[in-house]
């Protein structure tokens, strides 16, 4: 250690959110641009010209719900419709599956209030067999591509209808039909996979493309800057999307770097287009995924794009958001919540009321538990058991090998000497 | 047929391939137009295009990350790992992915990949070029790990482990792409073009994955070896003039047991040899399945010559080496009992 007396010490900066628990949240201070401020270049222009965009915000819905701009995607009040019950489908299975963990019928549940605008939005602005890779925060693109809600709570209870055959935790959904790539526990590792899937696409000539999910802090991963750098080399046509919620799990943005730039902005330096969306309004979404799959689609490239949106509840059932952060942030995030905005601009245009609005409620909230209902016809976790034990050992390998057909029979043995039902 | 060293196996067994399957896929540093640093992939880019065989960025989580999703569409990438020392970037994607994405998608998705990487010491490598990491691949489920000595065998295996479903991690024993070796290293090096394994046909053929290959017929001690060891052992044997039965196990995962516990049976004595550290390797597993198997036929205990458990050394190569002197002592010792 020297310590020269004619030099200050030096400091580690270590950030810190603003608010802690019993503070008074005050978003104040966000520069949030004016809905339909920011421009909207053509889907050819040169990664350069993309500075302004990946420090601003693209907004499209105003404070009073109208649409305003050179990003308003000047979609059909049907797929307005469309987009809304989506999003609001998506928050009732969340309230219902949250529940089910709750009442001790699953081990785990991941919501993403607040943040449904960003899949549902997404899942129509994309080609039905466009390749998704997401995190494990885009329930709403399963749920607005219409795949069957039965389907996914016998996922979350690895019950007999389980496709999976109850090797995975809950949530962490895949289906090859409905192009939504396996979830994984790792963060981030997605992103990597996604630009391959795109690269495998461009190789052959098809016309797909990929589009691949992670929260703000996966960023920090390694996997994050690969799938950059070989997006960006390869010109893979692929959608990398940053969700910045705020939070991962109790850490704040500032500790995936957000203190000192933006994520959009890390685009830049990777020569991608980059987008700053306003995560919370369902046309700026979409808008700027329309924008991002025309320029994949006519082979211009990547384009990361930020969604900057807030975490309205808890990381998961195993979290307590009170124990780290201000009560009130919900309340006080200035961008509002996805759903209100959208009714709004539907009933500002004429095209949707309140009374519409409560029976849509009741009408997705009665799906979700008729669907809960059926599944739980399937079991639920913990419940007796739900697959033969010897399933265990499958799809470890395309074919059994001789060291897991021996220990399953070692494992059937066993259990059959100790009286133990196996199937 | 046709005179080939490994490397040229190697490359044949891609160009065989690649003619037959438009959805492989080669892809590493270097391993494009250069054609590779050890030139395994030399002259593909030029016959199959820039869209085939390409040079990537010099990240291995990269390449790997990208070929399971290469994977995941439909395509069999054979991605290149230059040296296995600098596999663990990769790792993640290796174990937490390409090994489970079959098991965790319920058979959905996968990942048919071959990862191929240079390995093994006995060049001068130093830390980083001398890793001999099996083990820690043979720990994963989901994985297969194949390792050949020859380069009839290393053409027939990688097309074996090409046209696997499964994702493969194929380790080549660098010491030995150019000709055998016995350990001596004060001594010439021969050539592949002296060897009959250095018969190579031109054309498809493959190896079946988990079959060892008995590279002798002994009755008094069976060694179990793969990739460089496999010479080494062969030289050692033929020195002290013992009647040792040798195995190259060539499949690591999945293992040719059968093969192993018939030869042990028979000679009541085991030796297991590899390059890589002792604590937790291969060698492990290898000796706590004789003992579990072939108990009561062993007349001695079984036997582990491998690299001790430090970082691989520089100068101190050929003292750290498991050679013909460490293992001729190993066996002078089980042959006591
Ligand atoms: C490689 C890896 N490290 C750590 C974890 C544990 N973990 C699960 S979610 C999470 C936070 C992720 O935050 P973010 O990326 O911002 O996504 P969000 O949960 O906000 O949607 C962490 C640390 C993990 N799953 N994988």
């Amino acid at each position: 250690m020297s310590t020269r007396p004619n030099l200050p010490p030096l400091r580690l900066h270590v950030p810190e959110p603003k608010y802690r628990p019993g503070d008074e949240a005050d978003f104040g201070d966000i520069a949030i641009p004016a809905a339909g401020a920011t421009p909207r270049p053509a889907v050819d222009a040169a990664p350069a010209a993309f500075h302004d965009l990946a420090y601003g915000l693209v907004r499209v819905l105003d404070d009073d719900g109208r649409a305003i701009g050179p990003w308003d995607p000047k979609l059909s009040p049907d797929t307005l419709r469309g987009i809304l019950r989506a999003m609001a489908k998506t928050r009732a299975f969340d309230e219902r599956m949250y529940r089910a963990q709750r009442q001790g019928k699953t081990s785990f549940y991941m919501k993403c209030t607040g943040e449904e605008a960003i899949a549902c939005a997404q899942a129509y602005a994309l080609h039905r067999d466009d390749m998704c890779f997401p995190s494990y925060r885009q329930q709403g693109l399963l749920i607005a591509r219409d795949w069957p809600l039965i389907d996914m709570m016998n996922q979350i209870y690895s019950n007999k209808g389980d496709r999976l055959g109850g090797k995975q935790l809950p949530i962490m959904y895949s289906t090859r039909e409905g192009s939504f790539f396996s979830i994984s526990g790792n963060l981030a590792t997605q992103l990597p996979q996604a630009v391959g899937w795109a690269m495998a696409s461009a190789i052959k000539g098809d016309t797909r493309i990929a589009s691949t999910w992670c929260g703000e802090g996966s960023t920090a991963e390694g996997d994050f800057h690969s799938a950059c750098t070989f997006a960006s080399v390869y010109r893979a046509p692929v959608i990398l999307n940053v969700v910045n919620n705020q939070w991962a799990i109790s850490s704040y943005s500032g500790f995936a770097g957000a203190e000192a730039t933006t994520f959009a902005a890390r685009a830049i330096g990777y020569g991608i287009a980059g987008l700053r969306v306003d995560g919370n309004d369902a046309l700026a979404v979409y808008a700027a995924t329309e924008w991002a799959a025309e320029r994949a689609r006519t082979n211009q490239g990547p384009t990361l794009i930020e969604f900057f949106t807030y975490r309205a509840e808890g990381h998961s059932t195993s979290d307590d958001p009170s124990a780290y952060r201000s009560a009130q942030e919900r309340e006080k995030w200035p961008l509002g919540d996805p759903i209100s905005r959208l009714k709004q601009h539907l009933i500002g245009l004429g095209e949707w009321d309140e009374e519409r609005q409560a029976a849509m409620d009741l009408d997705v909230a009665n799906e979700v538990k008729a669907a809960q209902k059926e599944s739980e016809k399937n079991g639920i976790l913990g419940h007796g058991m739900h697959q033969p034990m010897s399933t265990m050992f499958y799809d470890v390998f395309e074919t059994l090998p001789w060291h897991l057909e021996e220990q399953k029979q070692d494992m059937l043995a066993e259990a059959k000497a100790a009286g133990i039902e196996t199937s | 047929m046709a005179r080939m060293n490994m490397i040229q196996a190697i490359n044949s067994a891609l160009d065989v391939l690649m003619d037959r399957d438009p959805d492989i896929v080669v892809m590493g540093e270097d391993v494009g137009y250069f054609g590779g640093v050890f030139r395994a992939t030399a002259g593909l880019q030029a016959k199959y295009g820039k869209t085939r065989v390409f040079d990537t960025p010099i990240s291995e989580l990269g390449i790997i990350g990208v070929a399971v999703g290469m994977g995941a569409y439909g395509l069999r990438p054979v991605p290149e790992i230059q040296f296995a020392d600098y596999i663990y970037p990769a790792f993640d994607q290796l174990v937490s992915e390409a090994a489970r994405l079959r098991y965790r998608s319920a058979g959905e998705f996968t990942a048919p990949i071959t990862v191929r990487s240079p390995f093994g010491g006995g060049i001068f490598g130093g830390q980083t070029h001398s890793q001999s990491p099996e083990g820690i691949f043979t720990h994963v489920s989901g994985l297969k790990t194949v390792i050949p000595s020859t380069p009839y065998d290393a053409k027939g295996l990688l097309i074996a482990a090409i046209e696997d479903n499964d994702p493969v991690i194929f380790f080549e024993p660098k010491r030995i792409y150019n000709g055998p070796f016995s350990g001596h290293y004060d001594r010439p090096a021969k050539n592949w073009s002296q060897h009959p394994d250095g018969e190579v046909p031109e054309d498809y053929y493959r190896i079946e994955l988990g079959k060892a290959r008995v590279v002798r017929r002994g009755a008094d001690l069976t060694i179990l070896a793969y990739g460089t060891m496999v010479h080494v052992a062969a030289g050692v044997i033929e020195e002290q003039g013992i009647d040792a039965e040798l195995i190259d196990l060539r499949t690591l995962l999945p293992l040719d047991i059968e093969t192993i516990e018939e030869s042990v049976k028979k000679t009541g004595r085991c030796m297991v040899i590899h390059e890589a550290t002792r604590t937790s390797g291969f060698g492990a597993e290898l000796s706590a399945l004789v003992q579990e198997r072939c108990f009561y036929h062993l007349e001695a205990p079984v036997e582990r010559v491998t690299g001790y458990d430090t970082p691989y050394p520089h100068s101190l190569e050929w003292a750290y080496f498991p050679g013909p002197v460490r293992i001729g002592e190993a066996i002078k010792k089980i042959m006591k009992d």
